[in-house]
């Protein structure tokens, strides 16, 4: 497959790449990693005049401690991303979520801000940032700006991104003692996307589920909080029959696609399942 | 016999690395995507976009106008000259074929067929310019229910046919004098257990993609091409395009694999012979992965309709087998024979009274259907291993006791069939013995009813499947009987030089298998030259002029015998010449590690290397003697070979996701003496891989339009090494008495025997719950409805999205058209 011709820049600075990206107005696209855009280059699914790169903007790299939370670069590659003790110490729920994201080539050249900006609701990083309360650093035109997780993600393949505005940086909220986290991704086979995912991070006190955030994949067009069953954990016992119970609410305000990789009834049991599961494993009952 | 009896130490049973992995591995290869030419153009093909539907105009004035095109052609252009992709297995006198233009004329029959092709400098303008192509359909209805195609006054795919059907082709025991009539063994059954299967569409999915490359020369041409039968496309492509066959050379270079997919002569191929006869000028055309699995040909597409019938205590008797067969638009070079190689193997192992056979090979507007890895044999290994189970249960019987009661006793070999054939070796019970000591079946087996007992959610399912198939494509009286177009020799000739260094010309060509290597061996023995000294030739039809090519697990066992007798041939040519050097008669001599001596006088003789000095000076030979060792040999077997197996797969299903995962998985297989046991390891580790997937992932599903929705290996998936177990793997050795070498074949059988022994264990597993089987490939959403819903029903619950058919017996609603209209 051979994509339609487009003129290519790779600025050398983020006051340079929003230029250049503003000057290109609509038919301009931000090449970070390309792991996604380009497939759909290949496919003529999408024709964009002008790609810029923003491989050469070192700025944008690398993960940082910064008080209580980790500050990662938007185009911090996910091979880069598993490697960091920061992420394994204070995220590691983004360590295990990243792991099955492609296979190894994929790793090193997709970044972390281009699987968010892709906004693919079948994306397993996407529910990670959502569940973890990331903020999103951008930058445009108009200046710098912070975007909560919660209001980034609008649509399948949407974000709060505005014209010529780039996403910089993800602030992650380190998890304070007493919290733990899993995530449960069902795909078929290794290296394909999800058909389900849930991520669960639990903070367990005396016997009992303290707070809960539970996260979703892939049921619906964006990445969703199941906060019906955050809701019901919260204060509840820590035990099997509890966490089951909470979990049968989970597809409650989701929209589970119906595609060849599932059928949406069987995409809600799943859900159910994998939250039971994801939960029981955080919260290590 | 040869002077294999006597070998020294052995190449044969050597584990060598193979030969040809070296550039492999360092990427030295010659693709043919890799071969440019002074002067070449580049092509690129439209495709249509639509199932079924009349061409009212194509306008091609844009396109040509753009940068770097050299020409734009349609079907029109070619209309006369193109010919017709040609079928050389008419199964039957009566069989419809509709013609296959390699360009589209007046109609597309199905989504991906060629349209119009862009000449271009490079094949980025080529691919650009498609898109200035302009097109109007007039839409036909769509075909792709294989019952419903058969139906009377239906839609007909070619409007030319009196009906959908290609052929209906049938053998029954009772008619064939091989057995007793199929009506009395139904009519006495004490016993009936039916069921309906679904060899679900595969894509063949080979590594390298199909790419060709032809070159123009005076009245011929020379074609590069990835494929597996260089021979017999130089001489189709000859017939179909008029060409004087001694003016066709086509090269195969290396090749990156073909499973049956590449056993063909495409329209792709044709079409750049056309326009490069027609330009003058070389030219070069390379698919994409997505053109690959639209237009490239499918396999398997079968409806199985399974009758069979047994005595109460469990002696099977009778064998009653109904195939729809999807053609899909056209016949390809061996499609309707391809449902009819299975004909001969569901009875398998087993001693049946009666049987029979029809097979009704239906057109459909999807891709065409042919060879692909076992092509015929794996359909049929799993209607009978799926139906031996299915009888288990309802005689609750064990379903190994079932099947020991009706194979093949190995003291009963040879034996011949209730289909006519004769196996020539083997041990069931040896085979059987040993897997299910190496998987440790009994502790499975009490861990699986432990399970059960206490409904863990994870149950444990055992599946077996005890096969046998027939390969070594094949003997050439057998082959016309089945109506077949060419015969099933295979041709090698060597060359011994001065320095006595051993060229082997194989007509056996390979595209991955590791010929270079296996030859070597058997050439290194038989000559008793050193491995080292030997170089295998093959693949270019100047070089190897004779052969009939790889596919059908026959390159060991039809051309590695064509090497044995050719290296018989140099050796008498040498005894005389050794003879005449060491004034002995040719009698006395013996011939051992590669040197001739007088037999009681070792250590005075003469070595191959100074003979071959010898007749190359030629200064000194016997009157009379030309002087050379070179020979050449065709072989024709005199039957098919029938490797067997036991293979046993215990596999964990979490009845709460649906998810199978194989836990262990363990076979044991009988072929024969071993050349290299290294490569037949990586054949049958390979074939598991094919199998299994088949078993759980792979699908190829059209929409109710008749796009193909599994365009991509996003949605059509092919496990990799993560996803499959590590796999015990064990030997049995009947040699094969029809062969000097005692050799059979090994390509296919992982393929050919793992599918229903992957299937038998997720049925079994859902037992409890009274699941009777699970539609392949057993996804997780389709065993989780079975495990729901209980009793078969749900098993077979279309996967694909509402509007879609995951094969031709499913709904059709409308779709919602998402797709259509794409340039690919």
């Amino acid at each position: 497959m051979i994509p339609a011709s487009f003129e290519y820049e790779r600025p050398a600075n983020l006051d340079a790449a929003v230029r250049v990206l503003q000057d290109g107005g609509e038919d301009a696209k931000v090449l970070a990693g390309g792991q996604s855009l380009l497939p759909v280059l290949r496919l003529r699914l999408s024709y964009p005049e002008l790609l810029v790169d923003l491989g050469g903007l070192a700025e944008l790299r690398g993960i940082r401690e910064d008080g209580d939370a980790i500050v990662i670069g938007s185009m911090t590659t996910h091979d880069e991303v598993l490697k960091s003790e920061l992420v394994r110490q204070h995220a590691p729920l983004l360590a295990q979520a990243t792991a099955t994201v492609g296979d190894r080539q994929v790793r090193h050249l997709g970044t972390f801000g281009g699987s968010l900006s892709h906004a693919d609701p079948a994306g397993d990083l996407p529910t990670i940032a959502l569940t973890l309360d990331a903020q999103l650093h951008a930058t445009g035109p108009g200046g710098p700006r912070v975007i909560p997780a919660s209001e980034f993600f609008l649509d399948y393949l949407t974000t709060a991104l505005r014209p010529g505005e780039i996403l910089t940086a993800i602030r992650i909220p380190k998890l304070g003692a007493g919290w733990s986290t899993h995530y449960e991704k069902f795909d078929r086979v290794a290296q394909a996307w999800s058909i389900v995912g849930v991520a669960a991070a639990v903070r367990r006190s005396n016997g009992s589920i303290a707070e809960a955030r539970v996260g979703l994949t892939n049921m619906g067009t964006t990445p969703l909080r199941a906060s019906l069953v955050e809701d019901e954990l919260s204060g509840a016992a820590a035990s099997a029959a509890t966490v089951a119970s909470a979990s049968r609410s989970v597809t409650e305000g989701t929209h589970a696609p119906n595609d060849l990789a599932g059928h949406a009834d069987y995409r809600n049991h799943l859900a159910q399942v994998l939250t039971r599961r994801a939960v029981l494993a955080a919260a290590g009952i | 016999m040869t002077a294999v009896e006597n070998r020294p130490a052995a190449e044969i049973g050597q584990s060598r690395l193979r030969k040809e992995d070296a550039h492999l591995l360092i990427g030295r290869t010659t693709w043919t995507d890799n071969i440019t030419l002074p002067g070449m153009l580049h092509l690129a093909i439209l495709r249509s976009p639509m199932a079924h539907a009349t061409i009212t105009s194509i306008d091609v004035s844009a396109a040509k106008q753009r940068p770097g095109v050299v020409a734009v052609f349609t079907g029109q252009d070619f209309a006369e000259t193109q010919g017709s992709i040609p079928c050389a297995w008419p199964v039957t006198p009566e069989m419809v074929n509709p013609g296959h233009p390699s360009l589209a004329v007046t109609q597309v029959n199905h989504v991906g067929e060629a349209v119009a092709v862009v000449v271009a400098r490079d094949k980025y303008l080529a691919q650009d310019a498609l898109e200035a192509i302009d097109i109007d359909y007039a839409p036909l209805p769509v075909v792709l229910d294989m019952e419903a195609a058969l139906v009377a006054d239906t839609t007909l795919v070619h409007g030319h046919t009196s009906s959908n059907r290609s052929f209906t082709w049938t053998f029954e025991s009772g008619a064939a004098g091989t057995g007793a009539p199929i009506e009395d063994t139904l009519r006495d059954a004490e016993v009936t257990v039916r069921r309906r299967f679904i060899q679900q569409r595969l894509i063949p999915s080979f590594m390298e993609p199909r790419s060709t490359v032809v070159s123009p020369n005076g009245e011929g041409v020379t074609m590069w091409s990835a494929t597996q039968v260089p021979h017999i496309l130089r001489t189709m492509l000859a017939l179909t395009l008029n060409i004087p066959e001694h003016k066709v050379r086509v090269i195969a270079p290396d090749v990156g694999g073909g499973f049956g997919g590449k056993l063909q002569v495409t329209p792709e191929e044709v079409i750049c012979t056309l326009v490069a006869r027609k330009l003058g000028k070389p030219v070069k055309y390379t698919e994409s992965r997505s053109e690959s699995l639209m237009s490239a040909h499918h396999g398997r597409d079968q409806i199985q309709d399974i009758t069979i019938t047994a005595k109460r205590d469990g002696t099977v008797t009778g064998l009653d087998v109904h195939l729809f067969a999807d053609m899909g638009a056209y016949l390809r070079l061996v499609s309707p024979g391809i449902p009819v190689l299975g004909a001969f193997m569901y009875n398998s192992i087993y001693k049946f009274a009666g049987y029979r056979f029809v097979c009704e090979g239906v057109f459909t507007n999807k891709t065409p259907t042919d060879a692909y890895r076992g092509a015929g044999r794996p359909e049929a290994t799993f209607a009978i291993e799926r139906i031996m189970d299915a009888l288990a249960g309802e005689l609750d019987m064990d379903p190994m006791e079932l099947r020991r009661k009706n194979w093949i006793k190995h003291e009963e070999f040879p034996f011949t069939t209730v289909c006519g054939l004769t196996y020539d070796s083997g041990n069931y019970e040896a085979a059987t013995a040993k897997a299910l000591e190496l998987i440790g079946w009994d502790e499975l087996r009490r861990e699986q009813a432990e399970r059960r007992a206490r409904r863990d959610p994870v149950q444990l399912g055992l599946g077996i499947s005890t096969f046998t198939e027939m390969c070594g494509l094949a003997p050439s009286r057998v082959l016309g009987s089945l109506d077949y177009g060419a015969g099933g020799w295979e041709n090698a000739s060597i060359r011994v030089l001065a320095t006595g260094k051993v060229e082997v010309v194989t007509g056996a060509s390979a595209h991955g298998q590791g010929h270079e290597t296996a030859w070597s061996q058997i050439v290194a023995d038989q000559l008793g030259v050193p491995f080292d000294d030997i170089e295998v030739i093959h693949g270019d039809t100047q070089s190897s002029p004779k052969g009939l090519d790889t596919y059908g697990s026959r390159s060991l066992v039809v051309g590695g015998i064509a090497v044995v007798k050719a290296a018989d041939k140099v050796v008498e040519k040498a005894r005389a010449i050794a003879a005449h050097m060491l004034e002995a008669n040719p009698d006395d001599l013996e011939f051992a590690g590669g040197s001739f001596s007088v037999k009681g006088s070792p250590g005075s003789g003469k070595t191959i290397q100074e003979i071959a000095f010898a007749a190359f000076a030629a200064h000194d030979l016997p009157d009379g003697m030309e002087p050379s060792l070179d020979s050449d040999a065709t072989f024709d077997p005199e039957n098919f070979s029938f490797p067997h197996g036991t293979h046993l797969c215990a596999i964990d299903v979490d009845t709460e996701t649906g998810r199978a995962t194989i836990r262990k998985y363990a076979c044991v297989d009988d072929i024969g003496e071993v050349i290299n046991p290294l490569i037949a390891d990586g054949q049958i580790h390979g074939g598991l891989a094919q199998g299994i997937a088949q078993a759980l992932y792979e699908e190829a599903v059209y929409d109710a339009d008749g796009n193909l929705t599994t365009g991509t290996f996003v949605d059509y998936l092919l496990p990799s090494a993560s996803d499959l177990p590590s796999f015990l793997t064990g030997r049995t050795v009947s040699p094969s008495t029809t062969n000097p070498l005692g050799v059979k074949g090994v390509g296919e059988a992982g393929t050919i025997a793992s599918t229903p022994a992957v299937v038998n264990a997720v049925v079994d597993a859902l037992k409890p719950w009274g699941v009777q089987d699970v539609q392949m490939p057993c996804t997780p959403e389709r065993i989780w409805r079975a495990v729901a819903e209980g009793v078969g029903g749900a098993a077979t619950a279309d996967r694909s999205a509402e509007g879609t058919v995951a094969y031709g017996g499913a709904s059709t609603a409308s779709s919602d058209g998402s797709g259509e209209g794409e340039q690919l």
